[in-house]
């Protein structure tokens, strides 16, 4: 018969020095549920097939794409990510598109499914800080999200690598990097959003489609409705350039509110380089512009505003989620 | 067995209007079991989730192992293993690897952390079932299963609330047993909240009983009684039934009633005296059932059955949680 009474003990002088963090304990057993779980496998599968779908489009337009004294010339490799032939968007569009759904699909059920397991009050009765759940889990689906995003912009590198037997130049594979860094900041900040909603939310359901309105109504209907307001405010085609630079500003900040248009406008940048302006331009502005690309440093610098805004978007939705769960009392179910 | 392990003064919990845990004083000593008698809704959970700081008081103090939960709840929840009401697991992990994770979050490296699984797991009678999932598992091996995760920190205090609740009587007979053999060997205080007052009875040293976020009284099972029912302990119930009135003759039934119960209550000892369906509840410190029978008897009125009761907790039970406090 074994005495746990004296093993127990006997382990008490353990070393602890070979013990993990528990940040890295939950950290590591999300990461696993996750990779190993069937919701992930599908959310790639189909962010795989489509953009094959797109390199696929890419690659055969790839001839028509280059022009005789194209400014973008030299960023051929770039072209990869954008180009489309009208029936299938491009990889960019692509992922700002199904980037949303990636992020809701790994974090609406982070909260409230452990909560109708029973295991919250559980997990929580162990000695560890509360905010060490909810910030590894978001370490964690952001981990696996990079990866997997970093995996599929190197594969279409490779791919088109191959197939163009055309090297990207330096400056083309560090924009890429940027804009998959952007991507991630993307998913991150609809992962972040999601997981407000589960924490919100008691029903995984309920929070996924409260998610997924969220996304519907930036897609779909914010756009609309801010051609319903400004519609009637119009300046004619006679108004001073003065008003219609007024008008277009306006028209751009109340579009910047989405995030998907600040993701769309800094991918834009980051893989066009002839992109110089995201605002309206003046005539008297183009004046004198030689046609050419920006630089890179440049362009980091045109869309800095819009990464700031996504950024602060995500870090707010964080906030949130984590002031009403560090606030919530952990009843068992 | 020195010194308070659990020291709770002037507890206060309240949701908006409804106040669920009211001025609550409790002491639970080292190395004792303790029970937390109260029927549903009564406050239980909520003072264990405070005393894990889970939820903050909103007024008294709590001191477990002589540290504050709302505080310092970390270098608590080192000391204490909690069992929820309704345990959960993820179940798509083996037994042991739910067992592993949690050590592994009690900052134990994974190697010891597997030896200690397997070591409760065997323990608690789950060494067949450790590597299967626990979605699988019943309700009885979810619950052993629950108290191994407890036990696998090497705690000072384990609190378990209903632990039996759905449990087939074999299994918690089972479950009961494991519990007071696993605190005496190790020499864990055991804080056991339910409602079954024939589990508490069976196993806890000390009870506390809980009613409306109060502490009605604490105390062994026999001190309970006598704190609860004071003076009078026993309850002798006695069937009557009068003889058919002659027009004219003496007074009606209720006079006679009266009468009864004036007698009654004028003997020593007794202390209330009710009727209800023909039945006296005569309650009285010593064993009157003699004196009830002879005074009945001698008042011309037919006793039709003669009872008596000791008080049990059993009789706590009904008439604090049940009935309500009845016979004032």
């Amino acid at each position: 018969m074994n005495n746990p009474a004296v093993t127990l003990t006997g382990l008490n002088n353990r070393n602890r020095s070979r013990a993990k963090h528990p940040f890295r304990v939950i950290m590591e057993k999300e990461m696993s549920d996750h990779l190993g779980g069937w919701r992930f496998i599908i959310l790639t599968a189909i962010i795989a097939l489509t953009c094959l779908g797109s390199l696929y489009t890419a690659l055969s337009n790839m001839g028509q794409a280059v022009k005789p004294n194209d400014p973008e010339g030299s960023f051929f490799f770039l072209k990869l990510f954008t180009i489309s032939d009208g029936t299938m968007p491009s990889f960019m569009v692509f992922i700002s598109f199904l980037g949303p759904l990636l992020g809701i699909g790994l974090g609406f059920d982070a909260i409230n499914s452990e909560h109708n397991r029973g295991t919250l009050s559980r997990i929580l009765s162990q000695p560890i800080h509360r905010d060490y759940l909810i910030n590894a889990k978001f370490v964690a689906a952001l981990a696996v999200i990079s990866a997997m995003l970093i995996v599929l912009g190197l594969t279409v590198m490779g791919a088109g690598l191959v197939s163009l037997g055309i090297p990207p130049t330096a400056e083309e594979f560090v924009r890429m990097i940027f804009f998959i860094l952007l991507s991630i900041i993307y998913v991150a900040f609809w992962l972040n959003l999601s997981i407000l909603f589960s924490v919100l939310f008691r029903q995984p359901a309920t929070a996924a489609l409260s998610a997924i309105a969220v996304w519907l109504f930036f897609t779909v209907f914010y756009p609309l409705i801010v051609n319903m307001i400004l519609k009637p405010m119009e300046p004619s085609a006679a108004a001073s350039p003065y008003h219609m630079v007024a008008f277009e500003q306006l028209r751009l900040t109340l579009m910047r509110v989405m995030p998907n248009q600040l993701f769309s406008e800094a991918t834009t940048t980051l893989l066009m380089p002839s992109v110089r302006s995201l605002g309206p331009l003046t005539m008297e502005q183009m004046i004198g512009t030689v046609p050419g690309p920006l630089p890179l440093g440049q362009s980091l610098l045109l869309v800095w505003p819009q990464v700031t805004g996504l950024i602060a978007g995500t870090i707010i939705s964080f906030v949130i989620s984590y002031i009403l769960f560090m606030r919530r009392e952990i009843r068992p179910r | 067995m020195t010194g308070n392990i659990i020291e709770l003064t002037g507890l206060t919990r309240r949701y908006g209007q409804f106040t669920a845990v009211d001025n609550l004083f409790l002491t639970v000593s080292t190395g004792e079991i303790f029970g937390l008698l109260g029927p549903n809704g009564a406050g239980k959970s909520t003072t264990i989730l405070m005393m894990l700081g889970l939820t903050e008081p909103d007024s008294g103090t709590v001191r477990v192992c002589g540290l504050d939960p709302t505080t310092h709840p970390v270098e608590v929840k080192k000391k204490v293993g909690y069992l929820p009401e309704e345990v959960g697991f993820y179940d798509d992990m083996s037994g042991l690897r739910n067992l592993i994770y949690t050590a592994c979050l009690n900052g134990i490296p994974e190697s010891e952390a597997r030896i200690r699984a397997e070591k409760l797991l065997e323990r608690v009678g789950l060494a067949n079932e450790m590597h299967k999932k626990t979605g699988k598992y019943s309700r009885g091996m979810r619950q052993r299963l629950g108290l191994a995760d407890v036990l696998i920190k090497d705690p000072e205090v384990i609190i378990l609330d209903e632990p039996t609740l759905g449990i087939d009587p074999a299994g918690v007979r089972e479950f009961l047993d494991l519990i007071v053999e696993l605190s005496r060997e190790q020499k864990i205080t055991v804080l056991f909240s339910s409602h079954h007052l024939h589990q508490v009875q069976q196993v806890c040293d000390r009870v506390g009983l809980f009613v409306g976020g109060r502490l009605l009284a604490a105390g062994d099972v026999k001190s309970l009684a006598s704190q609860l029912f004071g003076k009078s302990p026993y309850t002798i119930e006695a069937g009557i039934d009068f003889p058919p009135a002659h027009a004219g003759e003496a007074p009606g039934p209720e006079e006679r009633k009266q009468a009864i119960r004036q007698a009654l209550l004028n003997t020593e000892g007794v202390s209330s005296v009710s009727e209800e369906n023909g039945i006296l509840q005569i309650a009285c410190a010593r064993d009157l059932t003699g004196e009830v029978a002879a005074a009945v008897l001698g008042a011309g009125i037919r006793l039709t059955s003669l009872n008596k009761r000791e008080y049990g907790l059993d009789d706590i039970y009904y008439r604090y949680f049940e009935g309500g406090a009845t016979n004032e």
